[in-house]
């Protein structure tokens, strides 16, 4: 694109991430508050990169118990019988309803991985200051921020499994702790999809153009 | 009705790219995308303010039906069982997954339940402008809540449940699940009808000189310093 694209941050403004008043800060190093809504300004969101890579890794770190550990334990007349999330799946295609099992492989088993994969490589674009593909990138960012809430899928599951199927002693079902490590992998994921600031996926790219035409 | 300032085309930063943009006046019932990234910077519903109103309140009706009844119900060999949401936290916390409980009550209680009442607020609240400041605070709150609200997860992860059960027992849906359902379409029609700057051009602001209210509007408004 040839046009004049000029930024916020260029121009010395910013935009207030809480209620998008654009205002001239007095200092644009530290920009203060909105005049509007008494937010305090910052022209990216701080210290972005780092913050969006430790929740990375440590939801990175949480999806190995996730798919270790069980997520439900079956008491069925004496037999005991253990669950993780891959189990439950192979569960319900040997059942029979396999579009149902590929929703819940898609959703608990390749959302998370894609995700992880999707915000490293975003970040590392980033930090290398790559300058192609910045529009399918923003496009890679608004899907992660909008499937990410659909990797909790399982966790209702479990809930409201273990919730019903209460009859005892003819059956029980009971929570595993890879629950707890597979919402936690849902929530750090979210959580560090909320603190990259895609902002910057253009900013690197005006100033390595800046630099090419200097 | 007076829209603020509305002679002057707004000077707007796209939130995703932080592209600056005049806005054009846009006609009712279109949106306004970032010429550089694709964002949706601005949208101007037909009524931003008592169709949202409306939405919420039937979302709030829906919601306490979806609380309040049984989701769903099984039986096996003449012994039931049924549970509500909160049925199905409180068995987490009680089974020993209390983390597990605490983040299940908030996507699937919490974080909706809030939504609807800061919704409430502040759409009542600004029917009378200038709303005071604090009204554009629930606003805040409001859209933080909303990536939380997992509604429509919940009502998929309740069908898998229920189909992976039917295979030992006979499940029945309840009303609570019709009622769920409602909520989620529901949910949708206020994100499409409701517009965040509608209110904002409705709430007092923090630094009263500065409001294009008092006297007229000279370009920019400054930021205030710490």
């Amino acid at each position: 694109m040839r046009t004049a694209t000029l930024t916020a941050a260029d121009a010395g403004l910013v935009a207030c991430e809480k209620c998008d008043l654009v205002s001239r800060p007095v200092e644009p190093a530290e920009p203060g508050y909105c005049p509007r809504c008494a937010a305090a300004l910052e022209s990216r969101r701080y210290h972005s990169i780092q913050y969006t890579w430790a929740l990375v890794i440590a939801a990175a770190i949480c999806y190995i118990p996730a798919n270790v550990l069980p997520v439900l334990t079956t008491t069925a007349l004496g037999s005991v019988d253990s669950d993780t999330i891959m189990g439950g799946v192979l569960l319900l295609y040997n059942t029979g309803s396999w579009p149902l099992a590929l929703v819940v492989l898609v959703a608990s088993v390749m959302v998370p991985l894609g995700k992880l994969g999707a915000l490293s490589y975003l970040l590392i674009s980033v930090q290398r200051g790559h300058v192609t593909s910045r529009r399918e990138r923003t496009r890679l960012y608004r899907l992660v921020e909008w499937i990410g809430r659909w990797s909790m899928l399982d966790v209702f599951v479990d809930t409201f499994t273990v919730a019903l199927v209460q009859l005892q002693p003819l059956m029980s079902v009971e929570p595993g702790p890879g629950v707890l490590f597979f919402a936690g992998v849902v929530v750090l994921t979210m959580i560090a999809a909320e603190s990259f600031d895609p902002r910057l996926i253009w900013d690197a790219s005006v100033r390595s153009a800046e630099a090419r035409h200097a | 009705m007076t829209a603020p300032a509305s002679g002057t085309r707004e000077l707007i930063a796209c939130e995703e790219c932080d592209l600056l943009q005049h806005l054009p006046k846009l006609p009712p019932g279109t949106k306004a995308r970032c010429p550089r990234c694709g964002h949706t910077v601005a949208m101007q519903p037909t009524d931003p303010l008592d169709r949202p109103l409306a939405l919420t309140i039937a979302a709030a009706i829906a919601f306490i039906v979806a609380h309040t009844t049984p989701l769903m119900g099984l039986s096996v060999v003449g012994r039931q069982s049924s549970t509500t949401i909160t049925g199905g936290a409180l068995e987490m916390w009680e089974q020993g997954e209390q983390l597990t409980a605490v983040i299940v009550a908030f996507c699937a209680g919490v974080a909706p339940g809030g939504y609807i009442l800061f919704m409430l607020t502040v759409l009542l609240a600004v029917r009378r402008p200038p709303a005071p400041q604090w009204v554009g605070e629930m606003l805040r709150w409001g859209r933080s809540m909303r990536p939380w609200s997992m509604n429509e997860v919940m009502i998929l992860g309740i069908l898998v449940a229920l189909i992976k059960i039917a295979e030992l027992a006979t499940v029945e849906p309840g009303i609570g699940m019709y009622a769920m359902g409602a909520v989620v379409v529901l949910f949708a029609a206020i994100m499409m009808t409701a517009d965040p700057r509608e209110a904002w051009a409705r709430i007092e602001w923090a630094d009263a000189e500065q409001s294009p209210r008092h006297g007229p509007r000279g370009g920019l408004s400054e930021a205030g310093t710490a």
